[in-house]
């Protein structure tokens, strides 16, 4: 900002007023580095969105193919000498220096690769498909050797069935059965430590729940595999051993910590004044927290479920060691299961980069960055709200 | 000689080591206006708090000596915190309209003691209109029972808050500085709403405004550091204080 000019150039006698940020040489640096890390993680994470849309748009768009048999034929061996080398070139899709560096022989040797890999097309009715497409991806077909439409994930068979419904069904059985086994628990323990403990015992209680945040979720994960998986096919006696309940009972315990934690924090904000108010009338500690407390306090609830649910569907860990991993779409918790996190994890590293497969996960990615990104802004917005509500005394 | 209310005998409360209350001893008159006036930190809130034994929430609070209330002791074991607080109401410095709608504020107590067949529609309408006609807020309000009781001015709320009481036919209401959050026109309705509930409920009212306490109130009691200095007809004391501490009190030298 211009320095305001003093009548006959004199200045102000209080000197540290304009003497600005050398004054503080190293708070001012300090401030403007903390300023640069800011902004760098604002722009890294939206770059990382920018990456992860711009790898999934070609599917998103319709531009990629992945039928097994392509549309162009292979040319006999012989044809070779017909052809003018640009088209020669572009049948062999090879750059031109590329091109001009082979010698005849290798062309040849390459011509038949291209022959050898146009016959070992199966022989399928749906070869030419491209599966890739958005009524394959979303939709059931009748795959050969299926007696009816159905919803695959099979993107390493010699057909690419990409149908990414199992998927997120199995996302959704797995986040499901999490909140259902995570929400009653980490409610009434929120409630229990902001209401009903004492003082003593909330101490340690709530550290001791916001620990279960720091469980490396590859432990819960290993102790769903494990130790969970066991004992609930014990107790419950069904068949798969690894299956969406048991990936929903470990990763309820992830997102115990997260619901907890922000529940307890919008029932503590609740005026005191509206529970002491209901004692004075009579009420039990149990009843003013229950009937007065709570629904004073329902929209930090919901915000704390629905980050919960975010955290659910984005956690990977876990389901990958404790659903078993069978992309069958069924709506039994009791059947293993493939989320769409844990497709990302095992199976990007073995893709083709740039192809097909490679392109659908990170179309994956992108529903799960949108999902997650929206469940994670409505919380907050719900959390702002509230804060604002409880501040006004409204 | 008239009923007497509430009886106190060497109370005695400690919060931790600091003692709040020394010896006390009164005697409060059943369907009077009692105010209980004196300087800050004296004890009148924790007082006022000993008769609904809602002091005890704090874990650090120590009390000794006996409370009569109806002719029994509220400290012995066997009272039921529940009935105690039933027949013993309080109202709060700031207005305390639970989260609820104004309807729901008001049978809050019948829903949370009431048998099953007390619950019926019929019978809470009736108690609505009936409490909120004690108040004065019938005419105001009967077309309004479902909007939120936050939403109300802070004189309404607070008569809203002596409403909710009535229901459950308490026998005492205690009112902690009632009027602090209101402006003089709320203090007078609130004070001549107090005055048309006398002789059904005794009323026990902390007040930090002398005029008040002499307008309100038929009996005074003066407290300091814990103790209770005097207690008399208002009129009595304000005129011919016997203390010359409460004499030097009421002449405005502190507090
Ligand atoms: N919860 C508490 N824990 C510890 N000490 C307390 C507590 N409440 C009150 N005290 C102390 O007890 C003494 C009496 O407090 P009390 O609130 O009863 O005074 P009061 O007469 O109501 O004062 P005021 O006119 O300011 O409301 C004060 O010294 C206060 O510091
Ligand atoms: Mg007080």
């Amino acid at each position: 900002m211009a320095e305001p000019s003093h009548p006959g150039g004199r200045r102000p006698g209080w000197q540290a007023l304009d003497r600005g940020q050398r004054a503080r040489p190293w708070e001012w640096v300090a401030e403007q580095a903390i300023r640069v890390v800011s902004v760098t993680a604002i722009v890294l994470v939206f770059l990382i969105f920018v990456f992860v849309m711009r790898e999934a748009l070609p599917v998103l768009l319709g531009r990629v193919n992945s039928a097994a048999a392509q549309e162009r034929r292979a040319l006999p061996v012989e044809q070779m000498d017909r052809l003018d080398p640009e088209e020669l070139r572009q049948y062999l899709e090879l750059s031109r220096k590329e091109f001009a560096e082979m010698d005849r022989d290798t062309l040849r040797l390459l011509m038949e690769v291209k022959l050898e890999a146009a016959e070992e097309v199966p022989e399928d009715k749906d070869a030419p498909l491209n599966t890739a497409a958005w009524r394959y991806l979303l939709g059931p077909h009748q795959w050969t050797g299926y007696d009816r439409p159905a919803y695959i994930w099979q993107p390493v068979s010699s057909i690419h069935k990409y149908n990414i419904v199992p998927l997120i069904v199995g996302s959704l059985k797995t986040s499901v059965v999490a909140l259902l086994f995570a929400v009653p628990l980490a409610l009434a323990a929120a409630l229990y430590v902001s209401q009903l403990a004492p003082p003593r015992l909330k101490e340690w209680v709530k550290p001791g729940i916001e620990l279960l945040a720091g469980i490396p979720s590859v432990v819960l994960g290993f102790f769903g595999l494990v130790v969970l998986a066991t004992f609930l096919q014990q107790v419950c006696g069904y068949a798969s051993r690894l299956n969406a309940f048991v990936a929903g009972i470990a990763l309820g315990l992830a997102c115990i910590p997260v619901i907890f934690s922000i529940a307890e924090d919008a029932l503590t904000s609740v005026p005191r004044s509206f529970s002491e108010a209901a004692l004075a009338l009579g009420s039990s500690r149990w009843q003013a927290a229950w009937q007065v407390v709570l629904p004073a306090a329902v929209p930090g609830v919901f915000a704390a479920i629905v980050l919960g649910f975010g955290r659910a569907v984005g956690e990977t860990m876990v389901v990958l060691m404790a659903s078993g991993n069978a992309s069958l779409l069924t709506w039994s918790v009791f059947d293993s299961t493939r989320t769409m996190t844990a497709t990302i994890a095992a199976e990007l590293a073995e893709t083709v980069f740039g192809g097909h497969h490679y392109r659908i996960l990170f179309l994956l990615g992108a529903l799960l960055f949108a999902v997650t990104f929206l469940s994670n802004l409505l919380g907050e917005l719900v959390i702002q709200r509230l804060k604002r509500r409880l501040e006004g005394g409204r | 000689m008239m009923d007497l209310s509430i009886t106190t005998r060497d109370l005695n409360l400690w919060y931790a080591k600091f003692q709040a209350l020394r010896q006390v001893s009164v005697e409060i008159k059943h369907g009077l206006i009692t105010s209980l006036i004196g300087p800050s930190g004296c004890g009148k809130t924790t007082l006022l708090r000993c008769f609904n034994r809602v002091n005890e929430r704090y874990g650090y609070v120590t009390t000794t000596g006996e409370i009569r209330i109806l002719g029994k002791n509220i400290y012995d074991p066997d009272v039921s915190l529940v009935e105690l607080r039933k027949s013993v109401g309080m109202v709060f410095q700031r207005p305390n309209p639970l989260p609820l709608s104004v309807y729901e504020n008001v049978v809050f107590g019948l829903r949370i003691h009431g048998e099953r067949h007390e619950l019926e529609r019929a019978r809470l309408d009736e108690a609505v209109e009936k409490a909120l006609s004690e108040v004065g807020l019938w005419d105001d309000l009967k077309d309004r029972l479902d909007t939120k009781a936050s939403t109300l001015q802070l004189e309404q709320q607070q008569k809203l808050c002596i409403a909710r009481l009535l229901p459950l036919k308490p026998e005492v209401i205690l009112l902690d500085e009632p009027c602090s959050a209101l402006d003089v026109d709320g203090t007078r309705a609130i004070e001549e709403l107090l005055f048309s509930l006398k002789g059904r409920y005794t009323m026990l009212i902390v007040t930090h405004n002398m005029a008040q306490a002499r307008r309100a109130s038929d009996e005074c009691l003066y407290m300091l550091l814990g103790e209770i200095v005097e207690h008399r007809r208002t009129e009595d004391l304000f005129l011919h204080p016997q203390d010359p501490r409460t004499a030097e009190y009421i002449e405005g030298r502190y507090g």
